[in-house]
């Protein structure tokens, strides 16, 4: 059974835009997508309605099915019960991603608490260990921070660290290393790709960069104004595309890279 | 301003923390807010003659027998009014109303506008479009015109004065709480929390009242100046409290007549109401400093 099934999942504002038009796609236990698109071809939109959490004056049509449960068309509470335990989603702005008036710990304890059930001296243990697994160093220290104490890097593991505490079979990533130094964008691609391996977690991985997405997704599907333009595995996608537009963004990340060489040759 | 030093060390206590690693930041925090400790210094002058003025006056209220618009002196230290009240006696009966309006007005608002507020930022579609249209109405809508509807409704009391003045702030209060809501309600921690299945109770006392909660603060004091002066507004008109507890709108009525020959019965409410209202302003700023998240986070 696939952990998500989207059937002709359309996304359309009140005003009648559409946002989405007609995407499917299928995601199986422990399996990568890269879901990638410039901005506002909906790659966002189309994470957050697996949730169920598109934001108001926006409808979604066509079914959303995330580990058997069907996400579209379900209530507020039926919706309640199936976030955390079987997706979860990180996001591109880790400032925003956490409340910056609640001290990290007790951030993360909340979701911990909650899902296991746990309190005081194991609650706290959990949550140093749920900071040690995204490989945070001095996890107690971290724990006892405000979120614009840390570094942005820190805050996105933190907010990992969040996202898995729940230990969900599907994680969403929103672009969750694009507001990150290069460096420490590598850092957290590679501690991503452990976690997920670790966990056998799917992962439905949203960004515009496809040098990234390859670095981490096993197929990736391209989206242009909100439909699918093309799907299939990286190496088939970035080998040979079969479409113009991926074909142009394989060539633009492509001459990227050659920047690099000519001027390292030079 | 000897008698502020006293007030100025009670001023400074409910900061006192309670944890030693914080006790630097919290005082370095202090340190920064002289705007702050002025305006504690400043307000808490007159609460003290409020407070005052519940134990001991120096003649009763309704005492006549100083003589009619004695000057300042020995006996009376302010001198008397046109009846031949004690003026001293006045101003401290009028820090005790204008106190208890301050407070109550703020009170009403922050209950009922904070309600209102978070109520409209959660609705979505009509209910918002309902609640902000009765919101601006309420905005719109004269204070002195709902004061004297509600006069009319029970009796020129205080509580008359109070209630109308809370309900007109507390569409100013939802107002702002509801625009300071739906910010916080765009941030991605509150996704985050829905997603890790947190209920709309939780998210709303654990993130939203705590994230609102600076700029929530600082705004019921700049009410609370307003709602003091709102009063002296209302009791000028005869709208406020009844004698013979006399309020500083009402003494400044009172003494417009003899403003010329005794100046000091306009000059004494009138100088407590501006250094009241300063004062509650200079805190308003003062903790915009202390609170705000951001300038915290810019930690020296």
């Amino acid at each position: 059974m696939n952990i998500l099934e989207l059937h002709d999942l359309t996304i359309r504002t009140t005003d009648g835009r559409t946002l989405v038009d007609g995407l499917s796609l299928a995601l199986a236990p422990g399996e990568r997508l890269g879901l990638i698109g410039e901005s506002g071809s909906g790659k966002s939109l189309t994470s957050l309605a697996v949730l169920g959490l598109l934001p108001a004056g926006m409808t979604a049509s066509g079914r959303v099915v995330l580990a058997g449960a069907p996400i579209t068309g379900a209530s507020e509470r039926e919706l309640t019960g199936v976030r955390g335990r079987d997706a979860a989603i990180v996001f591109q702005e880790p400032l925003t991603a956490l409340d910056p008036l609640m001290r990290v710990g007790r951030q993360i304890a909340g979701p911990l608490g909650r899902r296991r059930g746990l309190k005081g001296t194991a609650l706290r243990q959990a949550v140093t260990a749920a900071l040690e697994q995204v490989r945070l160093p001095d996890p107690e220290r971290v724990a006892r921070a405000f979120p614009h104490e840390i570094s942005g890097g820190q805050r996105q593991r933190v907010a990992l660290a969040m996202a898995l505490a729940c230990e969900p079979k599907l994680l969403i990533a929103d672009e969750p290393t694009t507001a990150l130094d290069v460096t420490v964008q590598a850092e957290l691609l590679t501690l991503l790709d452990t976690l997920v391996r670790e966990r056998d977690m799917a992962l439905l991985f949203v960004s515009h960069d496809l040098a990234v997405v390859a670095k981490i997704a096993d197929r990736v599907l391209v989206m242009r104004n909100g439909r699918a333009v093309e799907t299939g595995e990286v190496r088939e996608i970035v080998g040979a595309p079969r479409e113009e537009y991926t074909r142009e963004l394989v060539n633009s990340a492509r001459r990227l890279e050659s920047a690099l060489d000519l001027r390292s040759g030079r | 301003m000897t008698s502020a030093n006293p007030l100025e060390s009670t001023a400074s206590t409910p900061s006192t923390p309670s944890t030693a690693p914080e006790a630097s930041a919290v005082k370095r925090r202090a340190n920064r807010s002289y705007t702050l400790i002025t305006g504690c210094a400043v307000a808490g002058l007159i609460v003290l003659l409020a407070l005052v003025s519940f134990l001991w006056l120096p003649y009763a209220p309704d005492d006549t027998s100083g003589g009619r618009l004695a000057p300042p002196g020995a006996d009376h230290l302010l001198g008397t009014d046109k009846l031949g009240r004690d003026l001293f006696t006045q101003v401290m009966t009028g820090s005790r109303i204008a106190v208890e309006a301050g407070l109550g007005s703020v009170l009403i608002a922050a209950t009922v506008g904070v309600t209102l507020g978070v109520l409209a930022a959660f609705a979505q579609g009509w209910l918002d479009d309902t609640l902000s249209a009765f919101l601006d109405i309420l905005i719109a809508f004269p204070t002195l015109l709902l004061a004297m509807l509600i006069v009319a409704a029970r009796s020129a009391t205080l509580e008359s004065a109070i209630l109308a003045i809370g309900l007109a702030q507390s569409a100013v209060v939802g107002r702002v709480v509801r625009v300071l809501v739906k910010r916080v309600l765009a941030q991605d921690y509150i996704t985050a929390a829905r997603t890790s299945g947190t209920s709309w109770l939780r998210i709303t006392a654990g993130h939203i009242l705590p994230n609102i909660w600076p700029t929530l603060v600082v705004n019921l004091a700049l009410q609370f100046g307003l709602a003091v002066l709102a009063e002296a507004g209302l009791s000028y008109l005869g709208l406020g409290a009844p004698p013979p507890n006399a309020s500083w709108g009402g003494m400044l009525q009172e003494a417009q007549s003899t403003f010329t020959t005794a100046p000091a019965g306009a000059l004494a409410p009138g100088i407590l109401l501006v250094l009241l209202v300063i004062g509650v302003n200079l805190i308003a700023d003062g903790l915009r400093d202390t609170l705000d998240p951001a300038a915290r986070g810019r930690g020296v």
